[in-house]
Order: C-alpha cells, then structure tokens, then sequence
C-alpha cells in the first residue's frame, strides 16, 4: 500500500484583479504518493502549475488559496524514527521558518526556462552550495555511549559544498564537473543548464520534486537523457515526483498515475494506461486524438478540439468543457456543473455523462 | 512504398544544390575573421508543386538558416536556389530562376510568390498594427491593391483563416496565440504566394489548437496548390503534415525520403536515434530506447568526418575520418551515411 506524502484537497486559488476575480484552480484534489511519479496534463493556462505553486506557498501575487487543504506527511529529515507529522501547508505564513526549510529543503522545483530560472552572475558551484547552506546538514558524533552514538547535525562548510556540488553534477551527468563547477550558465548548453537546474534540486535530497515542463524547452535527444536521469535518480533516492506537462508522450513516460485539467478543475484521473487505453471524459479523448502520432501514416486529419479555451472572466455555466465538447448534450452539460465521481474503481473523472441526471 | 504517389505533380518548383551559409566569426578591434560556423554546409534538396518537405532537426542544426538563406534575409556563401517562376520571362511562361543571383528590385519582385510564417506569433506581429495593417502590408509595399477592394481581400483572408470580419480593426494583443498564428498566416497568403516557409509554426501552441492550425494549413495546400517547406522539431508533427521529410545535423542534409520511407524504414543513425528519443503518447510502449550520448556538434569547430560518429553507436575508423558522401541510395531516398547498406535499422 502507497503511503502518501502530499495530500491536494479541493484546493481553489483565486486571483483578485481589476477587472474581477479569476479562479485559477478551482476544487483540485489529488494526492503524490511516496516515491512515485503523478503527472499534471493540461493546456495552457488551465492552473497546473499554480497547484504546484500553492504546495509550495509560492504563488505569484495576488494569488490566495481561499479554499481547501494541503497535507503534507512530514517525516524528519535527519531522524527517520520520529514520527510522521502532518503540516497543513496551506495554514503557513509564505515567508515563515517552516515553509522555508520546506520549499527547497524537502520540496525541490525545477523549471521550464534553465536559461531564465539560473542567475547569470554566479557559477554553477554557488548556484548549488546555495541551496545546500541552507538546507543540508552533516550528521557528526559527538558522544559515543555504550548502546548508542549520539549524533548531532552541522551544516556544512565551503570545502564539503564544493566536493558535493561537484559530486552532484557528476551524478547528473555533466562532463568534466571539476571544470564546470565554476562555469557560468551562459558557457553551457540548454541540457546541460536543465541538469544544473536537476542537481540544484536534487543536492539536498528533498521527499518530492515538482517538475515544471522541464523538457519543453529542450531537443528530444536531450529530453530522452533528463527523463533517463531523473527516473535513475529517482529509484536511487526513493523520491516522489509531481510531473507538469502539456507533452502526453513524456507523461505517458514518466507517470504511473495522471491528473487532467482544464480551465482549472481537474476532468479526470486515474492509472496511466487505463486513462490513455479507456480514456472516460471527453476532454481527455480529444486531446489524446489531438496530437500527431509518429509511426502513423501520414495525410489523415487530425481530430481537433473545436473552439478555445473560454476568456476566465466569463466562464461558461454548467460544465466549463460544453462549448467545445462533442458529447454536448443540450440542457445539462449548460445547466449542471458535473461532480467528481469514481466511474471506476480508481477511475475518477468529472462529466455528467457518468452521471444519472 | 515506391508506387506510393505522395505528390501530385512531378513539377518541380524550387530546386536547390550545394547551398552554403557560414557565418564568420569576429574578433579582436580590427573585427578580424577568426572562423566560421557552419551553419549550412553543402545543402541541396528539391520541392515539388503542392508538396510538403519537413526539415527536422535538433535546435542549431540549421533548419532556420536553411529557409532564410533561400528566401535571401541571409545571404548564400554559396549554392544555387532554382525558383519556378514567370515573373522576369519575356512570354509570360514559368522558367527556373535562380534566386540567389538576382538584384534587390528582382528580389522584391519574387517576394510576392515566396512568403513566411513564424514560430513566435506574439513577436512577429507589430503590436502597433491593427490587424488589417498588418494582412493588408504586403499588398500595399507591392501596389497590388488598394482602397474598398483590399479591404474586401483582407477580409475575405480572414474568413478563410478562420477569423470573423469584426476582427479587421482590432490590435494583436486582443488575440490568443491561436488566433494570432492564423494572423500570420492570413498575411503570408496575401500575395497569393507559391511556396511557404514555414518556421515552427506550431510549436509555441497548445494541442488543441496545433491540431486546428495544422488543420488548416493543409486545407488551404488543398485550396490554393501551395508548396510548403515545414522547419520543425516535433517528429511527429512534421511526419503528419510532410510528403517528404529531410533530416538535418549540423548544417548538414543526413537523410532525405518520403516521410513514410523515412520512419518505418530509416537509413541513417542519426534518423533512428532521434525516433527511438521522442516520448510516444502510449503507457504500454516497450522498447529499447537509443540514447544519444553528449550534445550536438558545435557547427563553427565540426568534428572530422561525419559529423555524427562521436554520438553514433555505429561509427568506425572511416566514420571517423571521411565525410560521407550524401547519395541516393533507394529511388527518392538519400542519405550521408557510409554504413547505409549494411546497417539494419529500426523505425518506429
């Protein structure tokens, strides 16, 4: 039985602009479970990454959860026999003690942009001691008794920073790491740069990382190595991993479960293959028919998702998919907003044509 | 596969052999030219009438450069780019013109028949603009139309694009990126082009609206006979929407074939590793995935030889030293590879 690690509970995040209030997520609940990998689909704009942020305590101003739970199941870092605590992510001040050892220390983040998200002035071995000043320690014994050492944790200094941010980047697969831990962002290349990014997050051994479109901006060739690598690190540090993508072959990839969302309400979830075998909610069937498959001949059209994404200050009633669903059925879909519902045993999805209405 | 007829006609519309584009590098105060990067080296390709040539490739292989040298906002280092067109004939009918000789005023002229589409619709388009400044542009530089009749053409482009009427006064950023590639592309068929370049145009837009977009550019192949030639770096775009697909690796052509050629049944390494790379949208997918080790060669100091063989798992001593000669080894099937014949390869 998977043990879970964070808990998403009809979290709804609200942006108060001048011209209105935008629901960015509106009643998204899922959970990461421990060691294993949840993949985030949807378009753009559809609050994937907000979600993300708001497990973080990070969202962009004037962002406020107004609504729902975030659990976190917090085991001590350094002394694995304590007890399991649960932190309510949501009740922390954003800028407080324990959000900070948190958001970094035990949830890491990697970014879309590595060549926007890395400062430009520092080399790549401050960019990563950095983020082990603040948030790892080194156990030390300071008393040796007759049934027990007692230990104790120092953080760690300017030498054992630099042979870990080396140790890092070897692991991460950089070439030369002696060399390039004092090189710039600008003298690597886009991959390498993503793989700084990697061992940045990676160098204080958090619980989950939270990857946000870490391929997109990346060649295939260089996707295939960071989705190896991270799969590799991940089995070798028991970490799980919250995977926000638009890109469905990644997520195929990577995910043993999947969150679909659009115009911020999740539409489906469930395992992987039963939701790319039996997809239930029409959103997801047409986004998978959506996109071009290699290997398949060429010429046909592609299925198209009719319409756009609705304007987030005029929502449409009912089900916010009705005007682009193929399934529309006059006088519900218009009228009822749809519940989440277990169609399956582990099949969740949100559409009324799984409903008796 | 070779009775397979993909194209509908054998016309040949831009024909173009051993083009080059090396850009120098400069250094110093006296800007001396210490090197170049090659960033199309020995390039030649051929476009039928109607037909779509995809040009894939990882970022810097020189996709790009390969569509802005042929359309001059680069200029050749050296090459020949053959356009049908009967512009500058004495009789009114089509004859090969090569693009790369001809004068500023010439140049101006055959821009009408070649135009561009471009990745990012939020920085191709002037923001200043409204919308039927910016479709109506190319009409007005050429003095091609004027007054209520090009109001009516703009118009008439929009609706075709998929765009309403009401849209003509309106300014760029009131559109979703959708709607402002569809822009992009009212404006390239304004003047009633031949061929059209385009440069990743889906690549900055969602899934849904990638499909309508490719949608559409192929309806309007259908409607008005157009040439495309597709840059992209999503495999499984360029697949779908190209008859014939070129496969390139710093500046260079690796391998050349109809799409369906090129996918199932890939000559050169390079092709091979690349489809094996891109993450297929299927949970119960099993295979082998070729990593490529290391990064893209860097163009302005090539490694000797082929240029793949440091990330090709194939490579041997001649890899190393010759440059393979680019070749037609199956009728319409190219490709630069020395161990073509012998290599069993896997497509998807």
């Amino acid at each position: 039985m998977s043990e879970p690690l964070l808990e998403i509970k009809d979290v709804r995040v609200e942006f108060e602009v001048r011209d209105g209030i935008i629901r960015a997520v509106d009643g998204v609940s899922y959970t990461v479970n421990r060691g294993e990998t949840i993949g985030v689909i949807g378009e753009s704009g559809c609050g994937k990454s907000i979600t993300a942020k708001a497990a973080m305590q990070m969202l962009p101003k004037p962002g406020k959860i107004t609504q729902g739970e975030i659990l976190y199941y917090r085991r001590d870092k350094f002394d694995p026999s304590r007890p399991t605590q649960l932190v309510n992510i949501t009740k922390l001040d954003p800028d407080g003690e324990l959000i900070r050892q948190i958001r970094g220390g035990e949830f890491a983040m990697i970014f879309q942009e590595p060549m926007s998200s890395l400062t430009p002035v520092y080399t790549t071995g401050t960019l990563i001691s950095e983020a082990l000043f603040l948030h790892r320690k080194i156990p030390v014994t300071v008393g040796d008794q007759m049934s027990q050492k007692i230990m104790q944790y120092r953080p760690v200094t300017k030498e054992e920073a630099r042979e870990i941010s080396i140790e890092m980047l070897q692991k991460v697969g950089i070439p030369k790491p002696h060399e390039r831990v004092d090189a710039y962002p600008h003298q690597l290349s886009g991959g390498q740069r993503q793989r700084v990014m990697i061992a940045i997050a990676l160098s204080c051994q958090p619980f989950m990382l939270i990857a946000d479109e870490p391929t997109t901006a990346l060649d295939v060739s260089i996707e295939a190595q960071i989705l190896d690598l991270m799969r590799e690190l991940q089995e070798s540090v028991d970490m799980s991993i919250m995977f926000i993508t638009h890109n469905l072959g990644v997520v195929a990839e990577m995910a043993k479960e999947i969150v679909v969302m659009y115009m911020g309400k999740q539409v489906e979830s469930a395992e992987t293959v039963s939701l790319f075998y039996e997809p239930k909610h029409p959103y997801t069937r047409a986004l998978l028919q959506a996109i071009p498959k290699i290997g398949r001949r060429s010429g046909e059209r592609l299925a198209s998702i009719k319409g756009m994404v609705p304007d987030p200050f005029h929502l449409p009633p009912g089900c916010v998919f009705h005007p682009r669903c193929p399934s529309f059925m006059p006088g519900k879909c218009d009228r009822i907003v749809p519940t989440w519902k277990e169609a399956e045993p582990g099949h969740w999805v949100r559409c009324l044509l799984y409903e008796d209405v | 596969m070779a009775e397979r007829i993909a194209t509908k006609s054998e016309n040949i519309i831009l024909d173009v052999k051993g083009m080059k584009k090396y850009f120098p590098i400069q250094k110093g105060l006296l800007r001396q030219v210490v090197g170049y990067v090659k960033a199309v080296d020995d390039v030649s390709f051929f476009l039928r009438q109607g037909e779509t040539l995809g040009l894939v490739g990882e970022s810097g292989c020189g996709k790009t450069t390969v569509s802005r040298t042929i359309i001059r906002l680069y200029e050749p280092t050296a090459g020949t780019a053959y356009f049908q067109t009967s512009l500058f004939s004495a009789d009114g009918k089509p004859e090969m013109v090569n693009i790369f000789d001809l004068d500023k005023e010439q140049m101006k002229r055959i821009r009408r028949e070649v135009a561009m589409i471009f990745q990012d619709p939020i920085n191709s388009l002037n923001p200043r603009m409204s919308i039927f400044d910016i479709v109506s542009e190319p009409m007005v530089i050429h003095g091609v139309s004027a007054g209520p009749e090009m109001e009516e053409t703009v118009v008439t482009l929009l609706e075709r694009v998929g765009l309403r009427k009401e849209h003509i006064r309106r300014y760029p950023h009131e559109f979703s990126g959708g709607q402002r590639q569809r822009i992009g592309i009212a404006r390239a068929l304004s003047m009633n082009p031949k061929i059209i370049f385009c440069d990743e145009p889906v690549s900055a837009l969602d899934v849904s609206i990638q499909a309508q977009t490719l949608n559409l550019l192929q309806d309007l192949q259908a409607d008005f006979d157009l040439s495309y030639v597709f840059v992209a770096h999503d495999l499984s775009v360029v697949q779908h929407i190209s008859n014939r697909v070129a496969v390139m690796y710093v500046g260079k052509i690796a391998e050349l074939a109809y799409s369906d050629a090129l996918y199932n049944d890939p000559l050169h390494p390079y092709t091979e590793a690349l489809m094996s790379a891109v993450p297929k949208p299927d949970p119960k997918y099993q295979s082998e995935r070729l990593i490529m080790q290391g990064d893209v060669a860097d163009p302005s100091n090539p490694p000797p030889g082929c240029y793949f063989h440091p990330r090709c798992r194939y490579a041997v001593d001649k890899c190393r030293t010759e440059t393979p000669e680019f070749r037609e080894l199956k009728p319409e099937h190219f490709v630069a590879c020395h161990r073509a014949e012998e290599l069993k390869l896997k497509g998807v």
